[in-house]
Order: structure tokens, then C-alpha cells, then sequence
């Protein structure tokens, strides 16, 4: 029987979109049930966010005051007790995923599908490999589990229409205390979150200083965009670390992409590749990024950007 | 403390791969190899935990076939003490991987392993994850600044939402993120006392290491292509035409 467990990420008691994306992949295999676990020391209105994403049978909460913070070394136990139920265990490819999953795998003896784009069958999945210059088809053997990571851009977020039951679970597992969680800085913004607005704005050496890029973020309030950045831009220190776009940084798909004063990198084009419609504004007509851009503008963009807030009205 | 670092050759990341027509793999033959990347990182991390005198030693591991030992001598030039090389002509998955490094941690009792968050070839991100959860050890991924100080490794990890620090009681797995340093250059008197530096060479199948891939590999595909886009002249057309595509 085709059963899913897809860990859900949240951060703040508030459940994190990749979740319904994870959701999604997972409504793609055909199962019989999808479930949600929610790891957290108070999992209740996580849960009930969970709850409603569309195609789930169950969540399953495990409170606990150790799961305050989302640590592989402790989620990862917990996990593997509650998959023995389930022929798949699904988490978003998103740092949490990633550090989270193969901790999961090892566990359960198994290897595990990252980055899964598409998927073939209960047992069959394609992801990329080289910064995605090439797309595999991998087959895992039908008798172990499935233990996989969702690559989040290839997948639309399930609606949130449903109503499903939710389930306290006791979990037997002996957790280890050799890590602990100190502390989190968040870049504190008001503008939409990188990874999930439908539109995103992002800004390149081509700004040219941590000044300069207002011009980005005063472009991206005007259309109600989130802000992010290319690699060169954050190693230039225009901008912090969790704004980067691309293979290395975060892998986006929204509907509208602005590449401003980014040449586009392959690194670079790896995380918007999936994006609806690319828009390119550079200076320099001959850069990369027009090979792959929809719609591209050259010119100065200190000029271009006011002219088109303008444009807009 | 020793600190064992795993150090895998790939593809230079400066190499444009191709697929092959047929679809059984990637283009490889005469094709640049190098150290990947983030296992340069993890090794420079490790060097200067030496010279700070957090480490005695550094020990580079690679796996693969038996012309690796030449890979395994940048990371002696580079300034490893040794290196050992577990031999195998198979492919090698991250759990076999994982499984592999636990049986060299047994025997070399590390206070620290590094290796790189990925490989930049199957670009996997597990094999750190998965040798900490069989070892049962801390894992601290994706640093960006590591300190070590009574007996724990205080690690700054980039995660989605910013900067994120844990404490990892040592022994630990870290795994390196882009910006934790920027890696030194080989100088050629490094390479020359290279030479005299010990590998020991393991063959795989003496460690007693369950192989067995869950995982098969069927067929590999050039990725799908955007089809280029077109030129506006200016700001007011370009905003013509995001208009009438709804997107603004």
C-alpha cells in the first residue's frame, strides 16, 4: 500500500509553504493516504494550518518540549519510528529538508531521491544533477522505502480547502542532547518571502553597493515583489547571505522575475530556470541572462527603474 | 584531535557537461577533474584548525578508483598530513559513502569530520547527514563560521530563514557551506613535499561496508531549454507588455 508521511516545516508557529509543495509531489505518486508529521514543542495551530492543504488524510502531532527547534539529530528518531507505517517519507528541499532527510534515510537504511522534479511512478523520479545541466530518472528499489526531497520550484502549492483529522502521537524514542540550538538571525522584512511570492525582484553586481540597491527594493514595494540577489551581490556585501537566487542560494519559481543588473551566471540561472516569465535589464546587451530572459531591456538601470515605476503609474 | 576530511574528485566546475546521446550518462572522457569545490572548503577549514592548534591532524579520504591517489595528493599538498584512499571501481552512493567514512572514523577516532554540503556532480547533499545519523553524532550543516572550544563546535549555519547557530558536542560532522572560507592555492614546494606524504590505500571490499544501492540510475537527459524571449526598447513598452501578460 502507498502510504506518504511529508514532514512539515515551520518556523515561528506558523507553517511553511513548502509544505503544500511537498504536498503536492506527493498527491503526484497516487497514494492512498498522505499524512502530515508535525514535530514541534506546541504542534496545535501548525497543525491545523496542515490540516487544511488539500489531499490530506491525517496529521500526526508530536509535542514535545525538544522539538522547540527543528534539530536533525532530534527530529530525525522521531521520524524514522513514525515512517514504519508509511512506503514514502517526503520533506521539502529546502535547508530544513536537506539537512533533515538523509539524516532520516541513514536511519532507515536506505538512500535518498533528492530534488525530485518530477515524479514517474510510486518508485520513479527524475532530478538534476550538475547544477542542473542534466536530469536523471532515478528507480529506487520497490522494496525499501522511499525516502525523498521535493524540490520546491517544480511544484505548485496545494490549495488549502481540506479538512483533515489530527492525530496526537507518543513516539518511543530516545532523543540525544550533543546539539542544541543557540540562536537564529532573521533578516527582518516586511516584503514578501523570497521563496514563495509570486513575483521577485532581484538586483546584481550591476547595482553596484549595499547603497545603490534601494533602487531594488523601492522597484520591488512598487509591484509588490520580493527582493533577492544574485551570488556576486552577496559576496560584494550589498545585501545579506539569505537573499541569494540560484544553485547555491535558493531555487525560485515565481510567476514574474526581474533580473536587474545580473549577467546571469549558469549558478545564477540554475534557481529561476522554472520562473514564468523572466525579464532582463542590463547594460550589457551581449550577458547571459538574455539567452534565457522572456522579455529583455537594455540600458542603464538607474534609469530604466524609475522610468518604469513611472511607466506603471 | 584528528580531523578527517572527505575530499571527492568531480567534474571542474568550470566544465559545461554534456549528456550523451544515448542517455547513459554524462560525457566524462577527457573532460577536467578536480576537487569539488565545497571538499576544498571543508579541507582549508580543517588546516586552520590545525594551525590554530585546535587540530594535531588532518586526514584527507577519497573513494574511487585506483588513479584517485593523484587527486589525493593536492589535498597533501594543500597541506593534509595523510591521506587514505579506499579503492573501488563502482560508483559510490552517499549511504555507501556514509557507511565507508563511519568504518575510517572507528578506527581513526576523529574529534571532527568535514566534508563538503555537496557534491557538484550528483549534487546529493547527504552523505555528512547520513555518516553523523550512523555514527550518531551531531551534525552541523551548511556552515558558514565554525569555533571550537571546550570540546564543542559552536557552527554558524546559512539556513532559508538567515543565520542559524548550534552547539555540536564533539566528536561532530560538518558540513561546509561557500562562504565558511575561501581556500588557499597550492604552491609548487607543497606538491614536491607532497610526494613523501603516506596514503594508505584500503580496498573497499576489505571494510566490510554493505554496498547495496537502493537507488538505480536509469537514464540521464539534457535539461529542457528556455526558448529566448524577446527585445523591448524601453521602460514604457516593457511595461506594455508585462500588462497584457497580467503580470503587473
Amino acid at each position: 500500500m502507498t502510504k506518504i508521511l511529508v514532514i512539515a516545516e515551520h518556523l515561528d508557529g506558523k507553517l511553511n509553504g513548502a509544505t503544500h509543495r511537498a504536498v503536492s509531489a506527493a498527491a503526484a505518486v497516487n497514494p492512498e493516504a498522505i499524512d502530515i508529521l508535525v514535530l514541534s514543542d506546541a504542534p496545535d495551530a501548525i497543525a491545523a494550518d496542515a490540516a487544511k492543504i488539500d489531499g490530506v488524510s491525517k496529521v500526526l502531532t508530536v509535542a514535545r518540549p525538544e522539538n522547540t527547534h527543528a534539530l536533525a539529530a532530534v527530529f530525525a528518531p522521531q521520524i524514522a519510528k513514525v515512517a514504519a507505517g508509511y512506503s514514502h517519507v517526503f520533506a521539502p528541499s529546502t535547508t530544513f529538508g536537506k539537512d533533515l532527510a538523509p539524516r532520516v534515510a541513514a536511519l532507515l537504511g536506505v538512500s535518498q531521491v533528492s530534488d525530485v522534479m518530477t515524479v514517474e511512478g510510486p518508485h520513479s523520479f527524475k532530478r538534476p544533477i550538475y547544477a542542473g545541466n542534466a536530469i536523471v530518472t532515478v528507480e529506487v528499489d520497490t522494496a525499501s522505502i522511499v525516502v525523498a526531497t521535493i524540490r520546491t520550484a517544480s511544484w505548485p502549492a496545494a490549495a488549502a480547502n481540506g479538512s483533515a483529522t489530527i492525530e496526537p502521537v507518543v513516539v518511543d524514542a530516545a532523543l540525544p542532547t550533543h546539539t542544541r540550538f543557540v540562536g537564529l538571525q532573521q533578516g527582518k522584512s516586511d516584503r514578501p518571502d523570497l521563496q514563495g511570492a509570486p513575483k521577485v525582484v532581484s538586483g546584481g553586481r550591476g547595482v553596484g553597493s549595499k547603497e545603490n540597491f534601494e533602487v531594488i527594493y523601492k522597484f520591488a514595494d512598487k509591484i509588490g515583489a520580493a527582493v533577492g540577489a544574485s551570488r556576486a551581490a552577496v559576496d560584494a556585501g550589498y545585501v545579506p547571505n539569505e537573499l541569494q537566487v540560484g544553485q547555491t542560494g535558493k531555487i525560485i519559481a515565481p510567476e514574474l522575475y526581474v533580473a536587474v543588473g545580473i549577467s546571469g551566471a549558469i549558478q545564477h540561472l540554475t534557481g529561476i530556470k522554472d520562473a514564468g516569465t523572466i525579464v532582463a535589464i542590463n547594460k550589457d546587451g551581449e550577458a547571459p541572462i538574455f539567452e534565457i530572459a522572456d522579455i529583455g531591456l537594455v540600458g542603464n538601470l538607474f534609469k530604466i527603474l524609475p522610468e518604469l515605476e513611472a511607466a506603471i503609474g | 584531535m584528528k580531523i578527517l576530511v572527505g575530499y571527492k574528485r568531480v567534474v571542474d566546475y568550470n566544465v559545461r557537461i554534456q549528456v550523451k546521446p544515448d542517455g547513459t550518462g554524462v560525457v566524462t572522457d577527457g573532460v577536467k577533474l578536480s576537487a569539488n569545490p565545497f571538499d576544498d572548503i571543508a579541507l582549508e577549514e580543517a588546516l586552520r584548525l590545525r594551525e590554530k592548534g585546535i587540530a594535531e591532524e588532518v586526514i584527507v579520504v577519497g573513494i574511487g578508483p585506483a588513479d584517485l591517489t593523484a587527486h589525493l595528493r593536492n589535498g597533501l599538498a594543500m597541506g593534509a598530513n595523510r591521506a587514505i584512499h579506499v579503492q573501488t571501481t563502482d560508483a559510490v552512493s552517499p549511504l555507501t559513502a556514509a557507511r565507508t567514512l563511519l568504518k575510517l572514523v572507528e578506527k581513526e577516532q576523529p574529534g571532527l569530520v568535514i566534508v563538503g554540503k555537496q557534491a557538484i556532480d550528483d549534487d546529493a547533499n547527504q552523505t555528512g547527514q547520513m555518516l553523523a545519523a550512523l555514527w550518531d553524532r551531531p551534525q552541523a550543516t551548511f556552515a558558514s563560521k565554525v569555533e571550537i572550544s571546550d570540546g564543542k563546535a559552536t557552527v554558524t549555519r546559512e539556513v532559508d530563514a538567515g543565520l542559524e547557530t548550534i552547539e555540536a558536542e564533539l566528536p561532530a560532522v560538518i558540513t561546509t557551506d561557500l562562504r565558511l572560507n575561501e581556500p588557499r592555492f597550492i604552491k609548487l614546494p607543497d606538491i614536491m613535499k607532497a610526494k613523501s606524504k603516506p596514503i594508505d590505500i584500503i580496498e573497499l571490499g576489505s571494510l566490510g561496508v554493505d554496498a547495496a544501492d537502493h537507488l538505480k540510475t536509469t537514464h540521464y537527459a539534457a535539461p529542457a531549454k528556455r526558448s529566448k524571449g524577446v527585445m523591448v526598447k524601453d521602460a514604457a513598452e516593457l511595461v506594455a507588455v508585462l500588462k497584457q501578460k497580467g503580470l503587473l
